[in-house]
């Protein structure tokens, strides 16, 4: 990981040196251990703050938008799907980034492991070789990293960016996984079990809108929750507006969620919010074979049709 | 608020596209053909205009059902605007579903101008259909 850190500096003190970037984007220590912290970089000499490891676990993709200046952008599979999208989107243009690129192990699921120490504070985290150790007062706790990351990391078939102008370290191998086996576990359930599930997991959400504020796809300038004419979403308590909140919120990023895993890290009340998302992601794929942030060249499926779309969903079409 | 269910009726919003749908219901209606009165008509410019908020919020305010019908594909209007439709029906269908609303409360299908009939004959389809599933609860709002 340090030597990722390395390269990671290296590459942007040579990218500020040659004023081919104004403005770096990439991560910094975080005050906390288990936390690193978004950076925002102009100067050669500052490129010293940046690193690289298993908790940077922050889509950067979020902090392009709406940006003049020419930007180099330190970026994971994710980040770099998520910057697709927005190319795509136009709410950047592919000039005005430059993207580094690094393959990605996985980021650690910070919930996950603090479970583990039942309450104790953890005031130093380190990692090397598969293995993180966690130092409070008087403990000390080695976990085995591979059992702690974060569930879209788990699952994730893209772990080397798409698309980089800099590639930073090898290529990671990629995993194969049974992509979607929890959505398929879970529409084995009966219609109830699913309502009850999910309107559980709803009423947890406090409306804070950290799941939209988090992902780097929610750029509406208004967003459906803030319009009041019409008000699309009632702002009570009612599990009633909360689940059209959550139901509308996934189908927003209908083909174009890239399950990174961000707005399930923002929600402070621990709501599922992936089951929904991760539904859309694999009926797009089934329904219209398209996934999001992989290529620049595909139209968004919403934006687009076949005739021979299937429409076995219809009353006697 | 709980009803009777047995001299239960529900309320099904139907949202029409104003070229094929609406003027197959109108068809059905200067040809004399009885259909349930349970449904309420919304005419839309056109399928592709359907937001899916307007259908989670006429569940949430009090219809049983809904149901959506634009012009055939290839027959749009607008050329597209069904076809665009489609797939955002798809998806919305699946996801509800999925969220655990019953099937069958959301209903989509074609119906051209020239076929009065068979839209009288949805019509009592999908009522009898929801009647089936009684009385919406559980995206109503209280």
């Amino acid at each position: 990981m340090s030597e990722l850190s390395g390269q990671i500096r290296e590459a942007v003190r040579k990218l500020l040196r040659q004023k081919e970037v104004d403005l770096v984007i990439g991560f910094e220590a975080g005050t906390l251990p288990l936390h690193s912290t978004p950076c925002f970089i102009r100067e050669q000499q500052e490129a010293e703050r940046l690193i690289w490891n298993s908790f940077c676990d922050n889509n950067l993709a979020k902090y392009l938008g709406k940006r003049q200046e020419k930007i180099a952008i330190i970026a994971k599979s994710c980040d770099a799907r998520a910057i697709v999208e927005l190319i795509k989107e136009k709410q950047i243009s592919r000039e005005q980034v430059v993207i580094v690129g690094v393959p990605c192990h996985g980021m650690i699921d910070r919930r996950r492991a603090e479970a583990e120490l039942e309450g104790k504070e953890i005031l130093e985290a380190e990692e090397n070789d598969g293995e993180l150790t966690l130092k409070g007062n008087g403990f000390t706790k080695v976990l085995k990293r591979s059992d702690y990351l974060c569930y879209g990391c788990e699952v994730c078939f893209h772990r080397n960016p798409v698309i980089y102008d800099i590639l930073i370290g090898d290529g990671v191998a990629e995993k194969a996984t049974d992509q979607y086996s929890d959505i398929a576990e879970f529409e084995a359930k009966s219609t109830e079990e699913r309502w009850r599930y999910i309107s559980d997991q709803v009423s947890k959400c406090i409306r804070c809108y950290a799941c939209r504020n988090a992902c780097p796809l929610c750029y509406c300038r208004e967003c459906f929750v803030d319009n009041t004419h019409p008000q699309w979403t009632g702002k009570t308590t009612d599990i009633s507006d909360t689940m059209i909140f959550h139901l509308m919120r996934a189908f927003h990023l209908a083909g174009r969620c890239v399950g990174c895993g961000a707005c399930e890290r923002a929600c402070p009340m621990k709501v599922d919010i992936r089951k929904l998302n991760r539904k859309l992601v694999s009926d797009v794929k089934v329904l219209f074979d398209y996934e999001a942030g992989i290529s620049l060249d595909r139209t968004a499926p919403l934006a687009t049709f076949k005739p021979d779309d299937p429409e076995g969903f219809m009353l006697n079409p | 608020m709980k009803r009777e269910t047995n001299d239960w009726e529900p309320k099904i919003v139907a949202f029409l596209c104003n070229w094929c749908s609406y003027a197959g219901a109108d068809l059905a209606g200067v040809s004399r053909i009885q259909y349930p009165t349970n449904i309420r008509i919304i005419r839309v410019p056109c399928s592709g205009r359907i937001n899916p908020f307007f259908i989670l919020s006429s569940l949430q305010h009090g219809a049983d059902g809904v149901l959506v019908c634009g012009c055939h594909p290839g027959d749009c209007h607008y050329l597209t605007g069904n076809y665009n439709a489609r797939r955002k029906f798809a998806l919305l269908q699946s996801l509800l579903e999925y969220a655990g609303v019953e099937k069958g409360r959301v209903q989509f299908s074609w119906v051209s101008a020239a076929e009065g009939g068979r839209f009288a004959e949805l019509v009592a389809g999908v009522t009898e259909s929801i009647q089936a599933l009684g009385p919406a609860e559980k995206l109503v709002k209280r």
